[in-house]
């Protein structure tokens, strides 16, 4: 996916959250319906021969999802790796508590914080790495 | 007369009584958590996320704590477990491109773009035991590095690459630098950069793009396509996609292989769900990707190029992405006119007998009672053993005349 909409960016960094950090968010569990429970299930994750030629099927991963709507009709979804349901069931009332919040707002906020604090975790992953880059020199011979 | 039987029950729930006492071990030692097992032998848990074809780091640990570290007993959980679950559908496949990377060696270019990452790895170590690992090590600077800590105490815990002198260019991390900038955010495969000088065999998808086979569904027939033989290696045993890759380098199919290039990182898993018609991030994955560079083919009327074998694997497991590899292109023998003279280049041998549940399912049940099967045999090696000792006895009466 090369540009996110604002709500695949959101979901994506909830799907990457713990759950405790979902729960802090999010503060207070508004009322809501269960329109789906959550589930856990897989999804077939594909990979492509030499990495850009047929498809082919790598293996399947745990995935828990849950559909909730608002007493306002809104409704929210959470699709994420893994057999939390509590999670998803959190992350899918902050989907739909999003969707209606202006941009700016105080939970718009809270998750550009915790994408931030994803993006720093990666930066850092990726400085460690950096530190293990070979740098080659030549020795000189003869001299 | 086939008399049926039954009895064990007692038998086999004080076995599970048993089994969970040896599982324990001596109480005196204190149990060790999933969450000890998923952190620290992370290498173990992606072996069964990959032979259970299941990705979650969470029910790996778990099984191999359930199974004693029986890392084939624990695929084998995974499998039952996985079909239990309902299918949500299949992912956008995977954009190894875009993987964030923590680990990216080439053999074929020593200055690539992005460059020699070495990650973590146990390949410049020298394989001595380090005892201090025999009690419990302090935990690592929140960088791994760094603040002020001497270099062999951040390293305790890990295998540390030899002190060298500091201001030795080769030295990793030089005396006063305590951080580097990041990573490329996107590194060239390296086929592909064999491939933009037409060198490297095309890798493209095949017209329409279609959806893979799924051999969890279907039936597998032969010959079999490439999509059913990476989901095949990809879920194989690791030992045997080893041994079969050994083979091909000492001769049994050789294919003078070269990694062009060995990626370790983590990757996001796209799905598009049906009702919400677009791409929902599910999270990130960690895979090893393997792409080995192979000797020449050609045809009339494409000139010689290399030609490639690919390894894709969950987890950090770079002997299986290797393994893969170079059996994903000795299996492409038939495919390129090739003979097929040896195991690693016959797909039906090698699809059959990579998966270690069947495999271990089948050598395994030869436990199970076959007592009528066995009762059969006695009888007729017994009536074999007869039928000989009369015809020696016929012909002890014959031989006296034939001798006169």
């Amino acid at each position: 996916m090369s540009q996110k909409t604002p709500r695949q960016s959101w979901m994506a960094t909830l799907a990457r959250a713990s759950r405790a950090e979902i729960e802090s968010l999010l503060g207070d569990p508004p009322e809501h319906d269960l329109l789906k429970a959550p589930e856990t299930g897989t999804v077939m994750v594909e990979g492509r021969a030499g990495g850009a030629g047929r498809r082919f099927n790598l293996g399947e991963a745990t995935v828990t999802r849950c559909v909730v709507r608002l007493s306002n009709g809104r409704m929210g979804f959470s699709y994420a790796l893994g057999r939390d349901g509590r999670k998803a069931r959190l992350a899918a009332l902050l989907d739909a508590r999003l969707q209606d919040e202006a941009e700016g707002s105080g939970l718009h906020q809270g998750v550009a914080t915790l994408a931030a604090q994803q993006a720093s975790a990666r930066d850092l992953a990726s400085r460690k790495a950096a530190a293990t880059k070979v740098d080659f020199f030549t020795l000189v011979r003869g001299a | 007369m086939y008399v049926a039987v039954k009895g064990g029950e007692a038998a086999i729930l004080a076995t599970h009584d048993l089994v969970a006492e040896a599982r324990r071990g001596d109480p005196a030692v204190p149990e060790i958590s999933v969450a000890q097992i998923r952190e620290q032998q992370a290498l173990a848990c992606a072996r069964v996320m990959n032979e259970g074809s299941l990705y979650d780091q969470d029910l790996a640990a778990l099984a191999l704590k359930q199974s004693q570290g029986d890392v084939i007993e624990a695929a084998f959980l995974m499998r039952a477990y996985r079909t239990t679950l309902p299918r949500f559908g299949s992912s956008e496949p995977l954009d190894t491109a875009a993987m964030a990377i923590r680990r990216r060696v080439s053999a074929t270019y020593k200055d690539l773009p992005g460059g020699q990452v070495l990650g973590p790895t146990y390949d410049y170590t020298h394989r001595l035991f380090d005892f201090a690992l025999m009690e419990p090590q302090q935990a690592p600077s929140p960088l791994g590095w760094g603040e002020g800590m001497p270099r062999d105490a951040q390293n305790a815990g890990s295998p540390s690459v030899p002190s060298s002198d500091p201001a030795s260019p080769g030295h990793l991390l030089p005396q006063g630098e305590k951080e580097r900038a990041p990573l490329d955010a996107t590194m060239p495969r390296v086929p592909d950069i064999l491939g933009a000088e037409g060198l490297m065999e095309a890798e493209e998808p095949p017209e329409g793009d279609p959806r893979p086979f799924d051999l969890t569904r279907d039936p597998v027939s032969f010959p079999a396509d490439r999509d059913v033989r990476l989901q095949s290696m990809a879920r194989g045993d690791e030992g045997f996609l080893l041994g079969l890759g050994y083979s091909v380098q000492r001769g049994f199919g050789g294919t003078h292989p070269f990694v062009g290039e060995v990626r370790v990182g983590e990757v996001a898993v796209e799905f598009v769900p049906e009702e919400l018609g677009f791409a929902v991030d599910l999270g990130d994955v960690t895979l090893t990707e393997c792409q080995m560079v192979n000797q020449f083919q050609g045809s009339k009327d494409v000139p010689p190029q290399f030609t490639r074998g690919y390894g894709l694997v969950f987890g950090h497991s770079e002997r299986k992405a290797m393994s893969m590899s170079l059996v994903d292109r000795a299996l492409k023998a038939r495919d390129f006119g090739e003979a097929t003279n040896y195991p690693a280049q016959q797909d039906e041998f090698v699809l059959y007998h990579a998966d270690n549940v069947e495999a271990a399912g089948f050598v395994e049940h030869l436990k199970l009672p076959h007592y009528v099967d066995f009762q059969g045999e006695l009888e007729l090696i017994r009536r074999i053993r007869r039928e000989r000792e009369e015809r020696l006895a016929q012909e002890q009466n014959a031989m006296p005349e034939a001798a006169e």
